[in-house]
This record gives C-alpha cells, sequence and structure tokens, in this order.
C-alpha cells in the first residue's frame, strides 16, 4: 500500500513539475494556509511520535512546532505527515509538505541532486547497532554472517554494507518499509542485528516488548548529521527554517528558557535585546514579526529544553548530550549569532 | 453539405474530401494523433526543464553507477559493488521468481479446491467453500503480514534448528538444503532428459494419428513417466552418479553452504497462492458448472465411464470458459507481488523502486522503468493466454 503513495506522489510530481516552474513561495504559502505542513516520521520516539491523545511529541516535532511558532506566531499550527523512509524525499519535491524534519542525514548526493537543501543539524549522529543480549557479542567485528534488520531507503543501508565490506565480513541485509516492520523483524528472530542510526536504536529499543532483551554495542560506523530539509530554490523559506533552528541554539547560549524570556523582554543584555525583537534588524530581513524568535523559545523552548523533554534526562531515551552539547560546553551545537 | 448531396448525389467522384467521412475521419485522427503526441512531448519537454531548473539529476547515467548496498536473495551474481542497473535485473528476477512459483502452486490448488466444492461429498465441498469465502475476504497484505510473522514466531533460532530429513535444517532465517553439485558427465543425464522429452512428444503424435485410424488407444501416460524419469536415470547409473550435495553447515551466527529458502519468499508465496487459488477456485467451479448437463447424460448415455466423462466432455468445454478470467488471476498475483516489499522479499518495487529509488532520487526514471515492467509482464501473459485460448476454442465445422 506504501507503494501506492509512492507511485502517486511520484505522479503527483511528475504533473506538478511539467505545469509549474516558478519556484514557490513557501512562506506566503504558509502564512496563506494558516499551517505548516511537516513531514515526520511514522513513528520513533523522541523525534516523532504521536503520544497516547495523539500529539506529535519529539525533537523532530519541536523543529517543526519552532518554525511555526516564528512564521504563524502559533507552534500548535502544524500539520504532521508521518513519511516512512521512502517516501519523504519524493513528498517534498512535490510539494505535499513545507519541511521535512524526520532523522534525515544529511549528505552529498541528497543535498546536490534530489532539488533539496539542508538547513541545518538538530542532531549529531551515527549508526550503531542493536542486538539480542543472549548472542553474546561484544563487538561489531564480531557479527560476520549476521543477519541484520534495516530500514529501506536510508543511508544505514549503504553504511552497514560498507562496513561489512572493509572489515571482510558478510551479512545478510533483511530491509524492511517502517520502523515498526524493522523492529517486529527483530523481534520476531529474523535478525540478530537491528542497525541504524544509534540515537533511534535507544528509541527503538524502548519499543521492544522486552527492552531489556537487547543492548547496543558499542562501534559507531557512520557520521549521520540530522536535520531539516526544503526545496532548493527557494531562499526565503529555506532562511526561515534555518534561522528558526538557530533560534532554539541561540536561546540555550543566552540561557533564554520557555519559563525565563517574559521576565527577559526588557533586559539590558544587547543580545537578548536582538533576540526578543526589542532591537536591532529584527523579523524584517526574514519577512517575519518582529518577535519571531520570541516566540519559537515562548511556545516551544530553547535547543537544550527540546533535547531534555524528547531525548535526554527527562525523557525515556536518556541520551547524553555528547556531540549534541553547545560548542562551548564541549560538543559540536553552534549558531550564527542574531544581530 | 445536405444541399451539395442533392445536387450531385451522383458525382461522388468529385466530392470534396472534406466531404467524404471516411477521409475526413483519417484527417480527424491524425490530427488528434499529432496533437496527443505534441502534448506529452510538451508534458516530457517542461518535466525534464523544470527538473532541471529545480538541480534534480535527470537521465539514466545512474544506472551505472555502484550500488553499494546488500540484496538478501539474488538469482544472478551481485555484490554491493555491482550497478544500480543490475539492480534491476536483480529486483526483476526475484519478481518472476515468486510469480512462476505463485502461478504454479495457485493453479494447482485452485483447481483441487474447485472442484472440491462440486464434490458430493458435504465434507469436502464444505471445507472448500469454507477455504474460498475466508480467503477471498481477507486482504492480501494482511495475509502476507500473518503467513510471515506467524511463521517467523513458530520457527526456532538457527541453533535449535529442526532436521526433518538428513541435513536439510529449518529455522526462523529460512530453510536450508544441501546444494547439488554437478560432477563429470551430469551434462549426459540433462541430454538424456530432453531426448526422452522429443520422444514422447513423437510417441504421442504416432498414438493420436493410431488412434484417429483404427480407434486403439495407446498407454501414452505410463510410456512418457517410463520414458521421461528412466531414461535419464538410467543414463545417471551409466555415468557413475555425477552428483553430489554440499550440505549447509552452522558456523556463527547461522548455517553456510548449500541452498536457502528465506522466509520472506516462503510467506510471500504461499499469500500468494493461497489468495489467488480462492478466487481461481470459483472460476472453475463456475467453469465446470457452465457445461449443460445434458453434456455429461449424453457422454454417459455413450457408454462412456466417469473419469472419461470428466476428461473428454467437461474438462474441454470448461476450459474455454476457465481461461480469460484465469488470465486476469495471473496478472493480479503478478501484481500483487509487488507488495513483497512489505516483508522485504527483495522484489522489483523493493529493490528497484524503493532502495534503488531513494539512494538516487531519480524516481520519475526509476518508477518509469517499473511500470513498464509490469506493464510488459501483463501484456506478454495476456498474449500467451489468448493464444493459448484460440487453440482451445471450440472448432466449429
Ligand atoms: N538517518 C538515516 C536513517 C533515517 C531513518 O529512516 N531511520 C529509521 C530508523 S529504523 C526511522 O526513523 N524510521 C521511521 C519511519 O520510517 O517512520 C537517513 O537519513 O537515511
Amino acid at each position: 500500500m506504501k507503494k501506492m503513495g509512492l507511485i502517486a506522489a511520484t505522479a503527483a510530481m511528475t504533473v506538478g513539475l511539467s505545469v509549474n516552474a516558478s519556484a514557490a513561495d513557501t512562506l506566503a504559502a504558509v502564512k496563506e494556509r494558516g499551517f505548516v505542513q511537516c513531514g515526520v516520521t511514522t513513528g520513533v520516539p523522541g523525534y516523532s511520535n504521536p503520544d497516547d491523545k495523539g500529539n506529535w511529541k519529539g525533537m523532530d516535532v519541536d523543529v517543526c512546532r519552532g518554525i511555526a511558532a516564528a512564521t504563524l506566531g502559533d507552534a500548535s499550527k502544524v500539520k504532521y505527515i508521518p513519511l516512512n523512509a521512502k517516501e519523504r524525499f519524493t513528498a517534498l519535491q512535490s510539494g505535499e509538505i513545507d519541511v521535512l524534519s524526520r532523522v534525515t542525514t544529511w549528505t552529498l548526493t541528497r543535498d546536490s541532486s534530489l532539488g533539496l537543501n539542508f538547513a541545518g543539524v538538530t542532531y549529531y549522529d551515527g549508526q550503531g547497532f542493536l542486538i539480542n543480549k543472549n548472542l553474546g557479542v561484544k563487538s561489531a567485528l564480531e557479527l560476520d554472517g549476521a543477519s541484520m534488520c534495516i530500514q529501506s531507503g536510508t543511508t544505514t543501508e549503504l553504511n552497514a554494507a560498507d562496513y561489512f565490506r572493509e572489515n571482510k565480513m558478510q551479512f545478510e541485509p533483511v530491509v524492511f518499509d517502517t520502523a515498526d516492520q524493522t523492529v517486529k523483524g527483530f523481534e520476531a528472530g529474523r535478525c540478530d542485528v537491528l542497525t541504524s542510526d544509534q540515537s533511534q536504536l535507544y528509541a527503538l529499543r524502548i519499543k521492544l516488548s522486552n527492552p531489556n532483551s537487547a543492548m547496543i554495542l558499542p562501534e559507531i560506523i557512520s557520521k549521520e548529521p540530522l536535520g531539516p530539509v526544503v526545496r532548493q530554490g527557494d531562499d526565503a523559506w529555506f532562511n526561515v527554517v534555518k534561522w528558526s533552528l538557530f533560534a532554539m541554539i541561540n536561546a540555550e547560549e543566552l540561557g533564554l528558557t520557555s519559563k525565563n524570556i517574559d521576565g527577559k523582554k526588557n533586559s539590558k543584555n544587547p543580545n537578548i535585546a536582538r533576540f526578543v525583537g526589542a532591537e536591532g534588524i529584527k523579523g524584517t530581513g526574514l519577512g517575519l514579526a518582529d518577535n519571531w524568535a520570541y516566540n519559537i523559545v515562548k511556545q516551544v523552548g530553547n535547543y537544550g529544553e527540546a533535547f531534555d523533554r524528547n531525548l535526554g534526562m527527562n525523557s525515556p531515551l536518556k541520551i547524553e548530550r555528547g556531540l549534541n552539547a553547545l560548542w562551548n560546553k564541549g560538543g559540536l551545537q553552534y549558531a550564527p549569532p542574531i544581530r | 453539405m445536405s444541399s451539395d448531396a442533392n445536387k450531385s448525389p451522383s458525382a461522388s467522384q468529385k466530392t470534396r474530401f472534406w466531404h467524404d467521412p471516411a477521409k475526413r475521419a483519417i484527417l480527424f485522427q491524425s490530427l488528434l494523433v499529432i496533437a496527443v503526441l505534441g502534448f506529452v512531448g510538451m508534458i516530457v519537454q517542461n518535466t525534464l526543464h523544470n527538473l532541471e531548473s529545480r538541480g534534480i539529476t535527470t537521465g539514466f547515467a545512474f544506472l551505472s553507477q555502484e550500488a553499494g548496498f546488500g540484496i538478501i536473495q539474488s538469482l544472478i551474481d551481485y555484490s554491493e559493488s555491482s550497478s544500480y542497473g543490475r539492480t534491476f535485473f536483480v529486483g526483476l528476477l526475484n519478481t518472476l521468481l515468486v510469480s512462476v512459483l505463485g502461478i504454479i502452486a495457485a493453479t494447482l490448488l485452485g483447481f483441487i479446491m474447485g472442484i472440491a466444492r462440486l464434490s458430493n461429498n458435504w465434507l469436502i465441498s464444505k471445507v472448500a467453500s469454507a477455504y474460498v469465502e475466508i480467503f477471498r475476504n481477507i486482504p492480501l497484505l494482511i495475509q502476507i503480514f500473518f503467513w510471515y510473522f506467524a511463521v517467523l514466531r513458530a520457527l526456532p533460532s538457527p541453533r535449535q534448528s529442526l532436521e526433518p530429513i538428513e541435513n536439510i535444517f529449518i529455522n526462523v532465517r529460512g530453510l536450508y538444503m544441501p546444494e547439488p553439485i554437478y560432477g563429470d558427465g551430469f551434462g549426459w543425464v540433462v541430454a538424456a532428459f530432453f531426448i526422452a522429452v522429443v520422444a514422447v512428444f513423437f510417441i504421442s503424435r504416432w498414438s493420436k494419428k493410431r488412434q484417429d485410424e483404427t480407434g486403439q488407444r495407446f498407454p501414452m501416460l505410463w510410456t512418457a513417466a517410463g520414458l521421461i524419469i528412466g531414461l535419464p536415470l538410467l543414463v545417471y547409473w551409466v555415468m557413475g552418479s555425477p552428483l553430489t550435495w554440499e550440505a549447509p553447515v552452522l558456523k556463527g551466527f547461522n548455517f553456510r553452504g548449500g541452498m536457502t529458502i528465506i522466509p520472506e519468499l516462503a510467506a510471500l508465496w504461499v499469500a500468494l497462492t493461497i489468495y489467488t487459488a480462492a478466487f481461481i477456485a470459483e472460476i472453475v467451479r463456475s467453469g465446470i458448472e457452465a457445461v449443460s448437463h445434458g453434456q455429461t447424460e449424453a457422454a454417459s448415455a455413450l457408454g462412456l465411464n466417469r473419469g472419461k466423462v470428466l476428461r473428454l466432455v467437461v474438462v474441454p468445454q470448461a476450459v474455454r470458459v476457465i481461461i480469460p478470467p484465469l488470465t486476469s488471476q495471473y496478472l493480479n498475483l503478478i501484481k500483487n507481488s509487488s507488495l513483497a516489499t512489505a516483508i522485504g522479499y527483495p522484489d522489483l518495487v523493493s529493490v528497484f523502486a524503493g532502495t534503488t529509488l531513494n539512494q538516487t532520487g531519480q524516481a520519475i526514471e526509476v518508477i518509469f522503468m517499473t511500470m513498464l515492467v509490469y506493464l510488459t509482464l501483463s501484456l506478454l501473459v495476456s498474449a500467451f493466454m489468448n493464444w493459448f485460448n484460440t487453440r482451445m476454442a471450440l472448432v466449429e465445422r
């Protein structure tokens, strides 16, 4: 059935591409429509997953909410479109979504040949392996001959092949369409190993009926910078998405949180004054309201808050900040200044 | 026009060509064809231009790039360093494999169930109709998931494999069998087989002719079976058994060596077979019921026994009714095999329209090629079945 979606999207894309050449103005379209269409996963806890009331929650979801807060002044004005790995780029190219915020790795091929642009990095990740504890394996180098459950249409598929080839090992790839099926295949014992971006392994592990039966191997075999993606050729929208993410990171650096930002509206600190839109260029360049960055932090929170809530210590995943700490705290998260 | 026709009704020679309906039709049809072609050309042109201006790579150059991903089952040599073009053929052959297996098994099961539904035995006919009603009415995708996950859960891990027959192992990774290793002289065995087939062909022509002329029947079935099985066996024995088997052995995570049927193939095959056979059973039942009862009675009155009535009178007529709808079931099965992607069987849609499409991003080219494959396969099957149908059709004298 997924295939029908893909074919339909391709058909839509062919039709769309054959009539309209002008680069669409996504920002204007979003403002007119009144909500942002955001492509997310079909369900990876911590990144994008509907809670028991059907509200989407997660790090990637918070990026979408930040964009909605910046453009529309209301973080709840988002329509989430769940996509599996195979469908995601076609959905973006065909205009079905405005932004793809779905654990998507920034690679040369994707950036240069799909007509897409990556707007930054929400999470620095790397590929890892989840295995059944009772196999007694301690390192990925002991995996020669193993079967691996992999999700189709991911960088994971390629990295696994590279890694095993490089280490002269063999493996049997069992490739599924969605995260759910991949997990089920692993649970049913079809594979010895489930491989994916390491943070998603933590997330998928809590989906297992017995999470303690599985463990994550220490090796990380690739670089997976995950970030939001937009269509190439619409620079205004590209800027909006890019700076929405930068605002969240800058807010953490400036110590602005959803709780304290109201009290800092009249701050004498020039960086904060510019941030909340009291001074400086405000929203003019981006075509947004002057308080666009304030809205993001007030309604969604800063990068650190979003991280802790979804992936970090206040979440079931308990992932360390690691590479995703701010640059001045030993990590890689660094955003250009708002001024 | 009407005035024209009134003035010179006999001057049809001189009618202007736009007054001649036949010529006018040709003109309009050519205009239409030109317009349609022009429109298609414009769409293609425009699409290419827009793809380029949006920075999306186009063309078929990707087919020769290295694929870089693994595929679990391939009927031809394939490795991570093979090209994207090769992934197309790997996927295509896997699609053909499951389709052919599915068509054979569904036909057999469908015929058995269809005939069983007409059985006078209450139990048999009820079992057959329950089968048809259940499996025809559950969506195929759900059946595929059922067979896949239900079967997976029931099977043991590689280290606790079942070994029903020596050197054949069943576990959650699949069915492992010894692989035949052909020694010197095995070619002769194969040759003997083909010689037997050819011989059977000629003997059957001769026996038919003889029956037409003299009315004597020849035990064709037994002769054929004896020749086709016996001759190769004899040669095999004469050549000193030129065939050995390489058994699979448990090593590390799993068995190595031998031949494997992966659970994805097994589940898809079973699901496609059971689902399609339910429809075929109905087609067979209605085909047989379409032969009027008078025919059966007339045949019995001639003194033919039950088996011969079926074989000589009922089946040949039923087959004519059965073949056209059977063709559409075959086409459905081929197209339904693309649901493979849901359980990770590496068919064309999963490998080529899935992974290859995603890694290269060339959706339009890849989907175009994939659609062309299904179209071609469907047309080939239809053509074959039409040919078969004309052969079986009533020869009216
Ligand atoms: N970062 C990788 C992998 C992303 C990915 O799709 N990961 C899987 C984890 S198994 C996932 O999130 N699947 C969720 C879904 O398909 O809805 C990529 O961009 O190719």
